[in-house]
């Protein structure tokens, strides 16, 4: 089901326009990203001419029904997307999630027709990119402790707080804001030109580099009434139901980035020679492949059979949960096999593999970590809250 | 005016070929649009956008695996296709092809200004079906072309032609047949929304009793030629590095040319 890794014959269950959305994408990226990801990667910089041909690609605002510029995709196909970008690079992966999932999504679901209008086709077109924000430096897992504020004032808000590991802050042209009113938590939309608006870029990290990340520091910043999401119920539901698409969207990239690294390994050891032989004839080497091989296939059943369910309106969160961890730690540790695969060169940014390894202690990170997303299947299992 | 782009459905270009029972072990095989037959479509679509062109028809015979090549087409912008199969067709040379191409052509009806092709199909590789196609219609040809220019109103066409040393320029009375290649142009990557729009053109299917053919005429009774069978291409040996100063390394270099593969 992606090209390299089909053992279990999954392509006869995609219809046509998947496979050719699939195959696009990746055309795209192999041919548009691949070539230059590695001295981005290296100098920790996102070639912003990129999104416009992200955007003709019809990539920002694939679920986004035409009236609103997008393509009207179903989330499997945005699945599939999501598994080709990250085949490339788990950034290039965020952007597009962030925009869809986190920014679009929220907009069409608890947006006024009035906001829609207004963000939405410019979105598709990559003329506004968005971010999403709700971390905090002291509310990560526990986003519901935040602390960001929005006062009620005449004719609008003022938001006070900061927001951290924003991905897309620093080029965003607007932020999908989580703060807390006097009833709970609220979603606003802040555009980039409001005073008391800023979005410092965080740097030195060493994850996910090929994207931008920042801070949102929001100082006595006035935002109009017409800037909150009015359709959004007060509380926590609405921003979890954004990161439940986008959890879904990064199971998907994982399988990619496993796939990735699977088939370069393949690849690596058939070709390399040592003690006489390929490296793919050693025993070890073998048992390392084969473990490899069955763990990207697995995850892509799961993948396929929750992006089924997606589009039927059945996929319960627990779901998503289970596949955004599982997918995410197999990533990591076939990316970390590959790695040890390749010796040397598996450090080396040129075989790519040392990136996907470091990006996927983002991936199993943000969104709800491994063990977050472990207690939200053991509170399913057994109905005993262990958050706290 | 309505052009015509023909398009088939081949092998992945990073397929490993396997045999199986002397003929293509298709199994684990994953099909795509022919990259050739990518060019004449996106010349094709540009003449549309160039108010050149009203309608652009894909074609193709196949197995019902082609309609997927068809709806790529569709999503770069071809507005309708047309699917010819019938498992009678199993066999058919590059005669048979032609043949029946052309019974879809005038079953289609509505004259048409231009037949686009690839220049070549990546996996029979033979070359032969445009021209076939041309002579069986007697229409003027330009093979593997680089450059087109369509004058509809005037009804003639300009093809530039990479010839060894240069460009040779041919002027064509329409309808004609072009056949594509690298640097004619850019194929563009089919945006999302176009390809869930293509979801919806309409792919009309044609048996071959549907183009009064009979099962004779078709396969491998109606061929002329006949595959006999199929080998892989010799394992391919390790290369050997040469080393040592320049001056050694060309003297080993000619002494290889010369007396051991004897290419000079
Ligand atoms: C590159 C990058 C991009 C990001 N992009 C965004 C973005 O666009 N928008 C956004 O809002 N956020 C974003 N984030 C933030 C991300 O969602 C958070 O980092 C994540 O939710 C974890 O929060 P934290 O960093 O505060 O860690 P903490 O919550 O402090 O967790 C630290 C550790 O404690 C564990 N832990 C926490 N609670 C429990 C518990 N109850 N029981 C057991 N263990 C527990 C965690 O599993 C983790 O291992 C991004 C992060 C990164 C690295
Ligand atoms: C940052 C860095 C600094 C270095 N500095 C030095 C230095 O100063 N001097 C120096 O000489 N070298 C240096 N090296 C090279 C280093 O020692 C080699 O990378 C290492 O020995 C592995 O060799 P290789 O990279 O060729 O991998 P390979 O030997 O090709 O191994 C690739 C993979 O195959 C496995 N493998 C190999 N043989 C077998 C077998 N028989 N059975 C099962 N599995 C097998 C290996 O475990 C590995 O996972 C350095 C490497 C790095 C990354």
């Amino acid at each position: 089901m992606i090209k390299g890794v089909d053992f279990m014959i999954m392509e006869e269950f995609l219809a046509e326009e998947e496979k050719i959305i699939r195959d696009t994408t990746r055309k795209f990226v192999e041919k548009e990203v691949l070539p230059i990801i590695g001295d981005h990667y290296d100098k920790g910089t996102f070639p912003t001419e990129l999104i416009p041909k992200i955007a003709q690609l019809g990539l920002l605002g694939i679920t986004t029904p035409p009236e609103y510029g997008g393509a009207g995709a179903s989330y499997f196909s945005y699945g599939l997307a999501c598994q080709e970008l990250e085949w490339c690079d788990s950034g290039l992966r965020s952007l597009v999630s962030v925009q869809n999932s986190l920014c679009m999504y929220p907009i069409y679901t608890y947006g006024s027709e009035e906001q829609k209008e207004k963000y939405l086709p410019k979105m598709c077109t990559g003329e506004t990119i968005g971010c999403f924000g709700l971390t905090e430096p002291d509310a990560g897992s526990d986003p519901a402790s935040m602390r960001t504020t929005a006062k009620k004032v005449d004719g609008g808000w003022v938001l006070n707080g900061n927001k951290i590991w924003i991905t897309n802050a620093p080029i965003a042209q607007i932020a999908v804001v989580w703060a807390k009113t006097e009833e709970g938590v609220r979603g606003f939309i802040v555009e980039r030109d409001t005073p008391g608006f800023e979005t410092p870029e965080i740097k030195k990290k060493m994850s996910l580099r090929f994207s931008p990340t920042g801070e949102i520091v929001l100082e006595d910043c006035f935002v109009p009434d017409e800037n909150l999401l009015p359709g959004s119920t007060v509380g926590m539901k609405a921003p979890f139901s954004c990161l439940n698409r986008a959890r879904y969207g990064i199971a998907w990239g994982a399988v990619g980035a496993a796939a990735f690294c699977f088939e370069k390994a393949l690849n690596y050891t058939k070709d390399r020679v040592q003690f006489g032989k390929p490296l793919a004839s050693f025993q070890l080497v073998q048992r390392d492949l084969a473990d490899m091989f069955t763990e990207v296939t697995k995850c892509q059943l799961l993948v396929y059979r929750l992006g089924r369910l997606f589009d039927e309106g059945r996929a319960s969160h627990v779901m998503v949960s289970m596949a955004k961890k599982t997918c995410t730690m197999t990533a990591a540790q076939v990316a970390r096999k590959a790695r040890e695969l390749l010796g040397g060169n598996g450090v080396s940014l040129e075989y790519h593999v040392i990136r996907h390894l470091c990006n996927m202690e983002t991936t199993t990170t943000y969104e709800g970590t491994d063990k977050i997303h472990s207690l939200i299947i053991g509170r399913y299992l057994t109905g005993i809250n262990a958050f706290r | 005016m309505k052009v015509v782009v023909f398009c088939k459905s081949v092998p992945d270009t990073e397929t490993r070929v396997k045999l199986k029972d002397n003929r293509l072990d298709k199994s684990e095989i994953k099909y795509i649009l022919n990259p050739y037959d990518e060019f004449a479509v996106e010349e094709a679509v540009r003449m549309k956008e160039a108010g050149k062109v009203d309608e652009v028809v894909a074609i193709s015979m196949g197995p019902e695996r082609a309609r997927e090549a068809l709806r790529s087409a569709l999503a770069i912008g071809a507005d309708r296709g047309i699917l010819i199969k019938d498992d009678v067709l199993d066999g058919s040379d590059t005669y048979v092809t032609a043949k029946v191409l052309v019974k879809a052509l005038e079953k289609d009806g509505a004259e048409y200004g231009m037949l686009l092709f690839g220049q070549q199909a990546i996996d029979g590789d033979t070359w032969h079906v445009p021209g076939q196609v041309a002579e069986m219609l007697g229409l003027p040809q330009a093979g593997s072309i680089i450059k087109l220019e369509v004058d509809p109103d005037a009804g003639k066409a300009v093809a530039n032609r990479l010839v060894e040393g240069g460009e040779e320029v041919h002027e064509m009375s329409l309808p004609c047949v072009v056949t594509c290649r690298k640097g004619l142009n850019e194929p563009r990557y089919p945006s999302l929304p176009n390809i869930m729009k293509a979801k919806r053109k309409p792919i009309q299917d044609y048996s071959i009793a549907d183009l009064d053919l009979s099962p004779e005429e078709v396969g491998k009774a109606g061929s002329f030629t006949e595959v006999l069978s199929y080998s892989l291409p010799p394992k391919k040996e390790a290369g050997r590095k040469v080393e040592g100063e320049p001056e050694e390394v060309v003297q080993a270099l000619v002494k290889f040319l010369k007396e051991e593969i004897k290419v000079i």
